[in-house]
């Protein structure tokens, strides 16, 4: 009996330090010494539902790209863009160069982990030369800056604005609201006359959604002093607009019981079911919203803002694209950056997916040619905003401090003061690296 | 967050064993048809992926288009909405996923129990109740000590029904059992020293626990 507890005892040991061991470590990461100027380009893309329109936009630009540079190949490959596998993907290449590629694709939100992380290459200087450099608004270029260098360039843009359905409003004599009052008094009356559609659907885990109302609020997520950065979320400002966003979780509007688990997803998924009068939707939701019961029966404003004729900011959404620290093909790797971020393929990229263009006159064209875009327009001429640009987010987002924010506010286990200032102190946790 | 993993996890092992012994009791009773028939719907349960398991329950019970919604008239209820309620849900997902160990093992038991030392119980003028707690229950121990403590395993770790179905940790992390906790922190916020620490600490509490069982058990004069 001893002599087996024994051995219990060393194997359980054993098994604890294999798997301690395990724990993925972080390699320094070095500049090749190289630029080499033939080979294979090694790009990831991300993987759309869809991937047919992208990869054929994606295959022209590649033949052009081999047409001007002879004996280099391109070698695309579409990773998964779900937030876990996409990391460890993402993890991976940085700490494998010789399985890394040399340009990727990535959420703008995911540009500050991945520079923390020592993984992007500064590529302001290499844009600064680029004929269409000029054509890419400030505001923009500023959403891949970390600490004053460039490690990406904005491929496409996604803004969202408020979905509304014309059948409804026209049945029941309703205009599209253009403040927060007419928003809760437009919700109101959609969901007294027809029970079965939420007013406005909204959800506890749509950070995005309820950001504006933030924003609109006067409030922010934290504020910037020097290159740190302290959580506001407590101030009064951003209480008013918690509140303002969690006081359309009511039975009258979106009841609690069932918006308070939605993801920004489920309201793309409701609103497209017509199960809803209104939903703060992005540009790219299109295709899902005409592909759903709703075709034809909606239209879309700027989401207003707290005063009346005012819009609420919007989060600036998008994707850059990127070139890896470990890569031997820096300058190829550029070039094939300024060749698909282009005005030329930003406007197939548009036709095919309807991904709003970075480039400011590729942007007026797709405006001129399809007025459906208007609104998003006029919420982006209105002033976006963004969340914290520091490699904390990242942790922030993982940890669902905001979401579960929202749902304590909503499910009453917490007042806005209660909720905002735990939310505060949870992200002050990340922002100092606890 | 202890606490609601150990009462969860206590709550499990309670209600396993309770289904797991009833069912085995029902089986050592029936004919032969219906036996079979329970045995087969028992394993087929057991067979069921955790991930499929749970999914499926989770359409049944969901808010706005569940059968089980449909068939109460209460369309719109979520039954993820409050504490307990989800825990006792994810817990019934998890009964019905580990139950069948528990009756089979019980069952096999029961059935090597020989009929004589049962005859002879009876002929000495013991009840059922006196048969079921002096002879049964003291032949049965080896294995109930094999099932309780692989319940208490099983239960104190149970990962996907509670990832699955509460969406990693419910509204507002209102469910968030120990080891989700470790995942989220590990996987989901790459603090992979804080997810270690949880996870060592649950192995910690296993081993407490486990010890103090094999301990009672040895004072009551019975070995593993």
């Amino acid at each position: 009996m001893k002599i087996r507890r024994w051995a219990l005892l060393a194997v359980s040991g054993a098994v604890l330090a294999a798997a301690s061991a395990c724990a993925p470590g972080t390699a320094a990461k070095s500049e090749p010494k190289k630029d080499e100027q033939t080979g294979t380009v090694k790009v990831w893309l991300y993987n759309e539902a869809k991937p047919e329109p992208k990869t054929k936009v994606v295959d022209a630009a590649v033949a052009e790209f081999k047409a001007q540079h002879p004996g280099v190949t391109v070698e695309v490959s579409y990773i998964p863009t779900d937030a876990g596998p996409r990391a460890e993907k993402m993890k991976g290449a940085f700490n494998d160069p010789n399985s890394a590629p040399d340009v990727v694709e990535f959420g703008n939100t995911d540009l500050f982990g991945y520079v923390a992380a020592g993984g992007l290459a500064d590529i302001g200087a290499d844009l600064a030369g680029w004929s269409e450099a000029g054509d890419l608004p400030k505001d923009l270029k500023d959403t891949a800056l970390v600490n004053g260098v460039q490690y990406g360039m904005p491929w496409w843009l996604g803004i969202r604005s408020l979905y509304y359905r014309t059948d409804v409003f026209t049945e029941l004599g309703i205009k599209p609201p253009t403040s927060y009052a007419e928003l809760v008094e437009a919700a109101t009356k959609v969901r007294a006359a027809k029970p079965d559609l939420f007013g406005i659907a909204v959800g506890g885990k749509y950070t995005f959604g309820a950001l504006p109302f933030v924003w609109a609020a006067g409030g922010d997520l934290a504020t910037q002093q020097g290159q740190a950065y302290t959580a506001a979320v407590g101030s009064p400002q951003a209480q008013a607009g918690v509140k303002a966003y969690t006081d359309l979780f009511t039975k009258d509007i979106c009841p609690a019981e069932q918006c308070v688990d939605m993801t920004g997803g489920k309201t793309v998924e409701a609103f497209a079911a017509g199960k809803a009068g209104m939903a703060i939707l992005p540009n790219s939701s299109r295709s899902a919203v005409e592909a759903g019961a709703v075709k034809d029966k909606y239209g879309v404003v700027p989401l207003p803002g707290t005063a009346p004729g005012s819009i609420a900011p919007a989060f600036s959404g998008g994707n850059d694209l990127g070139v890896m620290k470990s890569s031997p093909h820096r300058s190829l790797a550029v070039d094939f950056i300024k060749l698909l971020a282009g005005k030329k393929y930003q406007l197939q990229m548009f036709d095919a997916m309807g991904n709003l263009p970075t480039l400011a006159s590729a942007r007026a064209d797709v405006v001129a040619k399809d007025a459906f875009l208007k609104p998003f327009m006029q919420t982006l001429d209105a002033g976006t905003r963004f969340v914290p640009k520091d490699a904390a987010w990242a942790k922030i987002d993982a940890q669902t401090v905001v979401p579960t924010m929202l749902q304590k506010v909503i499910t009453g286990k917490a007042d806005v003061a209660g909720a905002t200032s735990e939310a505060a102190t949870a992200m002050n946790a990340a922002f100092s690296g606890k | 967050m202890l606490t609601q993993t150990v009462v969860f996890a206590a709550g499990c092992v309670v209600a396993t064993l309770a289904v797991g012994a009833a069912f085995a009791v029902l089986l050592t009773r029936v004919g032969k048809w219906p036996r079979l028939i329970l045995m087969f719907s028992a394993l087929g349960a057991w067979a069921a992926p955790a991930m499929t398991g749970a999914t499926v329950w989770m359409f049944l019970f969901d808010t706005n288009l569940g059968l089980v919604n449909d068939v109460l008239g209460m369309d719109g209820h979520n039954w993820m909405y409050d504490k307990w309620p989800a825990f006792a849900l994810v817990g019934a997902v998890v009964v019905w996923h580990s139950f069948p160990f528990v009756m089979i093992t019980l069952y096999a038991g029961i059935q090597a129990i020989p009929t004589s030392v049962l005859e002879a119980a009876r002929l000495d003028g013991a009840g059922t109740w006196a048969t079921f707690r002096r002879v049964m229950l003291p032949m049965l121990r080896p294995v109930l000590t094999i099932v309780v403590i692989q319940s208490v395993i099983w239960d104190f770790k149970v990962f996907t029904q509670v990832y699955v179905m509460t969406a990693g940790g419910g509204i507002a992390g209102q469910n968030l059992t120990l080891n989700v906790y470790a995942y989220q922190q590990a996987f989901s916020a790459e603090d992979y020293s804080l997810g270690a620490a949880i996870g060592v600490v649950m192995t910690l509490l296993l081993v407490v626990v486990t010890a103090f069982y094999i301990r009672a058990l040895r004072r009551t004069g019975e070995g593993l």
